[in-house]
């Protein structure tokens, strides 16, 4: 019986995260569509209905997925049959999987039971997402690679390129965090960031590590491949590694693009924006600095946390969407400069300082 | 460039508070509008199909033929705009008018749209005021050029458009005007 019910948690643990993902991954093409339209004074798509409901244009990305399915196929002749197929797999496969380290909310008692609100707890959570972050970039060079054409592989190169330059600078400007908090441990680190700076502000990483935050996520948006860091894709240039690829196979790596923007998001929300934590709120209800308490029952405390994180990410997501359709792609020679000239020198700064700060002032133990 | 221009960071900031503005200053009117505020507006789209942008009574669009008062058509067949049309997009058979008092009438008045400019000349050629181009339908279109001819029949049977250019009529549809067979 215990079996079970231990297979069942799991379970629930991983359709959550799994859900919550792909759910994410399949409302951001709306997102993007009706966020890029407002800020440039237009409507969006708003068209498709059913039973005429528009529902401001929902409908959407299902149309778009009816539309990529019943899409033909193609392959070209000179295309590496098996590495073309697999490659959007690839692609998909380790967006998905990179979001279960990442906790979600604190540990919630049910039954007499302890469950960590977390896919998989690994000791070496961050280690993990940047495997799997760093892994999904080969399902982009398989597909420059296996398309046999000249545009595609150049878009895979470029994308190789420009994910060494921010990967390098990503996992610089997480080592600050990781010296602060001192632990590989996403739920750690989230715990740390429970805190109190000066009895009053939530010890949130942005706060301690302002610096480390800005690199963070330039270098994270540039892990996603979107605007400005789309250099792989250059659509007016040379459209990148899926040049080849059509119907759903394309929708593949689109929809991947949009899975690593949320694991970027819940990343930094992780690291630097306090994860599931809200400000003030403990396991056994809201203990303000003013010295007013409000006890909460244990459930409704989760439901607080889990409710914090989806907002915390659902807002990094909107900063990242409003990067994507503000600035203009920089060239690709620029993206390389600001990657390794730019980003992993401030990166080792950071991590100097932070170290001094340690060293003299102490760290949050 | 200056050395803020040159970090870059503070004109990324800069161009990201501009979008967020307007971001912003749209969200909060389509949420007025949603809430019932008529005129507060998030968007400069005008949904086409559904909404006009009202249109000049100047505008130059479908053709129509004035009629008399018994249904009959002003026109004369007189071919003044046949002669000035500079599409020659006008084709008039003339025919006896049975009043007496009126010369002529036309059998066949045909305009073939396809070749029409919009230019406008047959309304101020006419010394009748028997032709007029105020219907203010603007969405014609065919499969075929045989499609683009609009015969006498449906030129009467056109109204003039509402003040701001609104159409009153419906698009006339020519009975040849259909899918070709594949």
């Amino acid at each position: 019986m215990t079996a079970i019910a231990d297979l069942g948690i799991a379970f629930g643990r991983v359709a959550f995260v799994m859900l919550f993902i792909l759910n994410m991954g399949g409302l951001l093409t709306w997102v993007e569509r009706k966020q890029s339209a407002i800020m440039q004074d237009r409507i969006g798509a708003n068209r498709a209905s059913i039973f005429g409901f528009r529902l401001l244009g929902l409908f959407h990305p299902l149309a778009d997925a009816i539309k990529m399915l019943t899409k033909e196929d193609f392959m070209p002749a000179r295309a590496d049959r098996f590495l073309f197929q697999l490659a959007p797999f690839v692609s998909v496969f380790f967006g998905l999987v990179a979001f279960a380290a990442i906790p979600f909310g604190d540990t919630l008692r049910l039954a007499g039971r302890e469950i960590p609100l977390q896919a998989v707890t690994l000791d070496v959570g961050v280690l993990y997402v940047f495997a799997m972050l760093s892994l999904s970039i080969y399902g982009v060079m398989m597909a420059g690679w296996a398309s046999g054409s000249n545009f595609a592989i150049l878009g895979g190169q470029r994308a190789a390129a420009l994910m060494i330059s921010a990967e390098i600078a990503i996992g610089a400007s997480i080592m600050g965090v990781i010296m602060w908090y001192g632990s590989l441990s996403l739920q750690t680190i989230v715990r740390g960031q429970g805190d109190l700076l000066l009895g009053w502000i939530p010890a949130w990483g942005i706060l301690v590590q302002p610096l480390g935050f800005l690199l963070f996520v330039t270098a994270g948006i540039a892990a996603t491949r979107r605007i400005p860091f789309d250099t792989p894709e250059s659509e007016s240039e040379i459209i990148g590694y899926f040049v080849e690829y059509s119907g759903m196979k394309f929708g593949m790596f689109a929809m991947a693009d949009f899975l690593e923007t949320v694991v970027i998001a819940g990343l930094t929300t992780t690291l630097f924006l306090g994860g599931w934590q809200v400000p003030w709120l403990y396991a056994e209800g809201f203990r303000f600095p003013w010295g007013a308490e409000l006890a909460l029952p244990h459930l409704l405390v989760v439901l607080l946390q889990v409710g914090a994180f989806t907002v915390k990410v659902s807002l990094m997501i909107f900063v990242m969407m409003l990067v994507r359709w503000t600035l203009p792609r920089f060239r690709y020679d620029q993206a390389m400069r600001l990657g390794w000239l730019g980003l992993f020198p401030l990166s080792v700064l950071n991590i100097v300082l932070t170290g001094a700060v340690l060293l003299l002032v102490g760290g949050p133990a | 460039m200056k050395l803020a221009q040159r970090l870059y960071l503070p004109e990324v900031v800069s161009g990201l508070v501009l979008t967020a503005g307007h971001f912003f200053r749209n969200m909060g009117a389509h949420v007025a509008r949603a809430l019932g505020r008529r005129d507060a507006r998030g968007a400069v789209t005008i949904q086409y199909p559904e909404e006009r942008r009202p249109y000049s009574p100047r505008l130059r669009s479908l053709h129509r033929l004035v009629r008399r008062e018994d249904g009959s058509p002003r026109c004369v067949a007189c071919m003044m705009c046949e002669t000035v049309c500079p599409a020659r997009c006008i084709y008039i058979v003339a025919a006896e008018h049975p009043n007496p008092d009126i010369e002529k009438v036309p059998a066949r008045f045909d305009i073939d749209l396809g070749k029409c400019v919009f230019c406008g000349f047959c309304v101020e050629a006419c010394p009748e005021d028997a032709i007029r181009m105020d219907t203010g339908i603007l969405e014609f279109s065919s499969y075929s050029r045989g499609g683009m001819i609009y015969t006498k029949e449906m030129l009467l049977a056109l109204e003039p458009a509402t003040g701001d250019g609104r159409p009153t009529s419906p698009v006339p549809i020519p009975p040849d005007r259909r899918m070709p067979a594949p």
